[in-house]
């Protein structure tokens, strides 16, 4: 089943365009990275999914339209939009209680067994927690809703590494469970990329590069040239070179791995650095 | 109806001055008056001479003094609130949770829109009550110490009565008809992306001003001064009282029958139509 299905998405603000004709599918229980420059349109992108905001063009989110039905979508989705947007007035008990009486799909135990893992104290207030403490508070709450699509917009911002290990462990362990589709935006790509089965790129409010991650495996390979082997690499049309250690790395898109393995060592290239490819072409083109 | 009840009990976790504000001003009057409670008996015999209604005056005013202090907090709690609760959430980016959540706009402003109009004026009624009633009691036996008559006291208080008229007074004066005041302070809050009281004063302020100097007319100063005090609306008070004073005169018939009532109703539901479609479209800020 589809999860989320979009077509000629466009929203304005002013006179920059946020988003220039988007077109997606996303199938029910893929876990899709969503990465793009600065200013790319991730968060307009992931906000017309939410039902935040208004746009033109198709769009359609777990089976409702989110712009006119929010609040029964709100029944199958749920977002971590940003970190800290917890009210900080709110207790432990209370944010519990909260959810517990307006969300139907909330697991009240499920919640209290993930927040008996860590050191938050029913009583505290958010705002005495810690960024690290109110994050894993908004996760357990997240997690013990049974929702068909969870977004997440930079979840891990300004958290320490310990707490950004645990945030996708917890998630990994916990959550995925293959019926359940995860937009995960972020800046910290290696933190996610072993998790994630797609990926997008956005660039300048449109999709540049959408492609799964076992395509992404067969098709790019990146090859650690033997230094008199560099003239022979270029010669295959590589989509980037760059230098390492005084090493040329190049990466080629489907090439033969057999001819490229003569040149020297061959590996699948990181999500970074195909991003930092993609994007050069895209610029190049430009 | 559930996401209803769950998000009013949420607005008075957030919002704690609603009871505190009321149980504050009832402890300090309490004090004011056990000071005074002394000098009672000597008052009440000082005017045994005089008419029922001097009679009554001799101790009436502290439970007049507590209704007027309610009446006064019940606006400046329900207006800060008013300003403040759909401007903070946004400020705070607290939004962004309340809206991942199952509870569409029109609930959350509606139930939002409850709080200044019943939730505030009742909050208040009930300490003012639970005042009056004590100062009642400590009175009595005060004076049954003294050698006064209590029965005498009980019947010119007219307790039941005076309670009513208070009840009545704050549900109609200081909610339904100051309504579309509280109406425009939601949408102010709503859409001002900074200082929302500025917004709520400022510009009715320079209208009042500018008909004034421009056609020499108070027309816009006389409503907003009705719709702030409820002058006469209510009830036909004796003249020189409070509203709450036993020989006042109810008229419901008169005020929920009148045009100005249902126009200001009308508007304060506009109000809240508004606010919930400018929620659904501001972000945080």
């Amino acid at each position: 089943m589809t999860s989320i299905e979009a077509r000629g998405l466009r929203k304005v603000f002013g006179t920059t365009v946020a988003l220039d004709g988007i077109d997606l599918r996303i199938d029910e229980g893929r876990i899709v990275g969503l990465i793009g420059p600065n200013g790319a349109g991730k968060t307009t992108a992931l906000n017309a999914i939410l039902g935040l905001i208004s746009c033109d063009g198709e769009l359609r989110v777990v089976g409702r339209d989110p712009w006119s039905e929010r609040d029964l979508l709100m029944h199958d989705v749920c977002f971590i939009a940003d970190v800290a947007v917890l009210p900080r007035w709110i207790t432990v008990a209370q944010l519990l209680d909260y959810v517990a009486g307006v969300h139907p799909k909330f697991n009240r135990p499920k919640a209290e067994a993930f927040l008996a893992k860590t050191d938050i104290k029913r009583k505290s207030k958010v705002r005495e927690l810690s960024k690290g403490m109110v994050t894993q508070l908004h996760l357990a709450v997240v997690m013990a809703i049974d929702a068909k699509l969870l977004v997440l917009d930079e979840p891990t911002l300004g958290l320490d590494i310990l707490y950004r290990k645990q945030f996708y462990d917890s998630l990994l362990t916990d959550y995925i469970d293959g019926g359940r589709t995860i937009i995960i935006a972020t800046h910290q790509v290696e933190e996610v990329e072993h998790v994630l089965t797609d990926l997008i790129f956005i660039d300048h409010g449109r999709v540049v590069f959408d492609t799964s991650m076992e395509d992404v495996e067969a098709r790019y390979l990146e090859v650690m040239v033997h230094p008199n082997n560099v003239a022979a690499a270029r010669a295959l049309h590589p989509i980037q070179e760059r230098q390492v250690f005084g090493r040329s790395i190049l990466m080629f898109d489907s090439a033969d791995r057999a001819q490229l393995a003569t040149l020297g060592d061959v590996r699948t290239p990181s999500v970074a650095d195909l991003f930092v490819a993609v994007m050069g072409k895209q610029g190049g083109a430009a | 109806m559930q996401r209803f009840y769950w998000t009013i009990r949420r607005e008075l976790w957030e919002n704690r001055s609603i009871t505190i504000a009321p149980l504050a001003g009832a402890a300090v009057f309490l004090v004011a008056f056990m000071i005074r409670l002394p000098f009672l008996p000597a008052n009440v015999r000082a005017a045994a001479h005089l008419d029922a209604m001097a009679q009554r005056a001799a101790f009436s005013g502290w439970y007049d003094g507590v209704a007027g202090l309610m009446m006064l907090l019940v606006m400046v709690v329900a207006t800060f609130y008013c300003l403040d609760t759909l401007y903070g959430e946004r400020r705070d980016r607290s939004i962004l949770f309340w809206k991942s959540l199952p509870v569409s706009d029109a609930t959350s402003v509606v139930a939002k829109s409850v709080i200044p109009l019943f939730i505030v004026p009742i909050i208040a009624y009930i300490v003012a009550t639970a005042a009056q009633l004590i100062m009642a009691i400590l009175s009595s036996a005060v004076l049954g110490a003294a050698g006064l008559n209590v029965n005498l006291f009980w019947q010119q208080l007219a307790f039941p009565r005076m309670s009513l008229l208070l009840f009545y007074h704050l549900i109609t004066v200081h909610s339904l008809w100051i309504a579309p005041i509280y109406g425009w302070f939601l949408i102010v809050s709503a859409w001002s992306r900074r200082a929302p009281f500025v917004w709520a004063f400022v510009p009715p302020i320079a209208l009042l001003f500018l008909e004034k100097f421009a056609f020499g007319t108070t027309y816009l100063r006389d409503l907003l001064a009705s719709r702030f005090t409820g002058a006469g609306m209510d009830s036909i008070p004796v003249s020189g009282t409070m509203p709450t004073h036993p020989l006042t005169h109810l008229t419901p018939l008169r005020f929920f029958t009148s045009t100005s009532f249902f126009v200001g109703i009308a508007i304060f539901v506009l109000c809240v139509v508004v606010a919930a479609r400018l929620r659904r479209q501001r972000g945080p800020i």
